[in-house]
């Protein structure tokens, strides 16, 4: 297990990690993650906010979840090759459960929340942001930080999408470019001016 | 090789953990106990909480119409809910316009009934009831359209307005197909209230038509629910006007019969369209009615006559042979059944010919 150091170091490097994620290593501009639903779901600042938001939630508490899946389950029983499907489990079973809770306690968040939950159990950047938490072998209160700043990340960078494709409406594009074309390569330049913000933190 | 079992098996046991908390903690989160269903201010019902309105309403045997199944696809199962119902979701927005957001109308296969809920429906929908038949003939009207006739087995006999339509539920016929309600319109005689026909035109690939043109035999026994719909002729003697294109010929057929038992005296003119020849049908049974009826004529339209047909009837659109036919239209009814595109187009001319808006009654099939 990743030991941890004194508490207020641990704090500290939890966010560093996490502005790491959002700015320099940011899962969906340099890591090209959780693509499908970033080009599907941006089209409107509001839905792409409410997506953002479910997967800061999901991404952030899936992260303890599985760190604690991982550490104290998987690794003792030397079974870490099962991580993915173990994974994967626990991030669609988590997301049943906020639906579920959501669904009876709060209509307003399920309202906001709700549609977007059953898409995230497939989105891969919950997975993605899961796995590297283990291979970098992240202590816990660095995960939570890591987990944080991911979800950070993705909801940022899809909410920058919305913006500019509802700008893009009014504009004239070519008629085979409209659509997930000219997303991709916006996507492409967003991530081209993210690799300015390397080197920010070593 | 015990290691692999092993392995699995713990795995196997987390994945089956996580499943039985689920189902926990569903039955205690999801559990709603028993909730009231108000309905227009008068009946009572009990149900179990938790379910959408619409298969909640379904198992006391109280059937909104609804094509998709519950699924949100097809916004048909609308209801006005006074209260209890919770905000609108963003599954029935696309739906509903803002006359009926204001109206308090849903989309009844999303509202869950959470608590005492009140919702108001058409009395009418009290007497749709749920039939059990047995399809007893099927005939060939065109390359692509076939009637279908249906033996009430129980209860043995429905009481229909002609013009009415009924819905068929299509049970699950293949793998990876979904059970779905398919609403169709009457084509048959009112008073022959044993027998229900339809009018199916097959749509490629479509779930419901597949199964009945390639899967229902003679002697099976379907499900269908019924009747329902406000597409009727009105009580006016004006002379109408009737438009029809495809199986949109079904609700004509049973109005004509309903003409014919009454003794109607109404002038009523039918244009019929099809592409070519092959798409017209039961032109017998139509200059049958010409004969019986006191003022009727049926006008067939082909919009692409191959030469060799030898086609000397009208030719175009239906909407060109009406324009071509009538100058002022404003002492007429228009009825219309067909496609969303034929229904707008005639609304269009029948408009510009004068007819108001409010004499135009129509069933779109989408």
């Amino acid at each position: 297990m990743p030991t941890a150091g004194n508490f207020s170091s641990e704090i500290w490097l939890a966010v560093v990690t996490c502005f790491a994620a959002v700015f320099t290593q940011n899962i969906l501009l340099s890591y090209f993650l959780g693509m499908c639903s970033f080009v599907s779901v941006s089209k409107e600042v509001k839905t792409a906010a409410g997506l953002g938001l479910a997967v800061v939630v999901v991404i952030t508490a899936t992260s303890i979840l599985n760190w604690m899946a991982y550490w104290w389950v998987l690794v003792p029983l030397g079974l870490e090759f099962y991580r993915f499907i173990l994974f994967i489990i626990i991030i669609a079973a988590f997301v049943q459960l906020l639906e579920m809770v959501i669904d009876r306690y709060s209509p307003a968040l399920y309202l906001a929340l709700g549609i977007f939950l059953p898409l995230i159990t497939v989105n891969c950047a919950v997975l993605g942001s899961v796995l590297w938490m283990v291979i970098r072998n992240y202590s816990f209160v660095v995960s939570v930080g890591f987990g944080l700043g991911s979800g950070l990340g993705w909801m940022m960078a899809i909410v920058a999408m919305a913006g500019i494709r509802q700008r893009l409406d009014e504009s004239k594009i070519p008629a085979g470019l409209r659509g997930p074309g000219i997303t991709l390569i916006i996507a492409g330049i967003m991530a081209l001016a993210f690799i300015g913000f390397t080197g920010v933190l070593q | 090789m015990a290691e692999v079992f092993v392995s699995v098996l713990i795995i196997s046991g987390i994945a089956a953990a996580l499943a039985l908390i689920l189902v926990f903690c569903e039955s205690i989160i999801q559990n709603y106990g028993p909730c009231k269903i108000t309905i227009n201010g008068k009946k009572e019902l009990t149900v179990e909480g938790g379910k959408p309105l619409l298969s909640s309403l379904r198992e006391r045997k109280i059937f909104l119409p609804s094509a998709c199944g519950g699924r949100g696809t097809c916004g048909v199962c609308k209801c006005k809910v006074l209260s209890g119902a919770g905000p609108v979701l963003p599954t029935e927005t696309p739906f509903l316009d803002a006359k009926e957001q204001k109206e308090n109308i849903r989309l009844s296969c999303q509202v869950k009934v959470k608590n005492d809920i009140a919702i108001e429906i058409p009395d009418a929908l009290f007497f749709i009831q749920q039939y059990q038949v047995t399809l007893t003939a099927v005939e060939d009207l065109t390359y692509d359209m076939k009637r279908f006739r249906f033996e009430l087995t129980e209860p043995a006999e429905m009481e229909f307005v002609a013009g009415q339509y009924v819905q068929i539920t299509c049970p699950s016929y293949q793998q990876g197909v979904e059970e779905v309600d398919r609403a169709y319109s009457i084509a048959s005689d009112p008073k022959d209230n044993h027998f229900i026909d339809l009018i199916v035109r097959r749509v490629p690939n479509g779930i419901c038509t597949v199964w009945m043109f390639d899967y229902l035999k003679i002697g099976d026994r379907v499900q269908m629910t019924g009747p329902y719909g406000e597409f009727r002729i009105s009580n006016a003697q004006t002379p109408m006007i009737f438009i029809a294109g495809g199986s949109g010929m079904a609700p004509f057929v049973s109005i004509l019969h309903q003409m014919k038992n009454s003794g109607s005296k109404r002038k009523a003119e039918y244009f019929f369209g099809g592409n070519t020849v092959r798409d017209l049908c039961l032109s017998e049974q139509m200059a049958k009615f010409e004969k019986t009826l006191a003022d009727f004529k049926f006008i067939p339209v082909v919009s692409r006559p191959a030469p060799e047909d030898k086609w000397n009837g009208q030719t175009g659109l239906v909407t060109e042979a009406v324009k071509r036919t009538y100058t002022d239209v404003s002492g007429y009814e228009g009825y219309l059944c067909g496609s969303p595109g034929m229904i707008d187009a005639s609304i269009k001319v029948l408009m510009e010919l004068g007819m108001a808006k409010e004499r135009i009654f129509y069933d779109k099939f989408a």
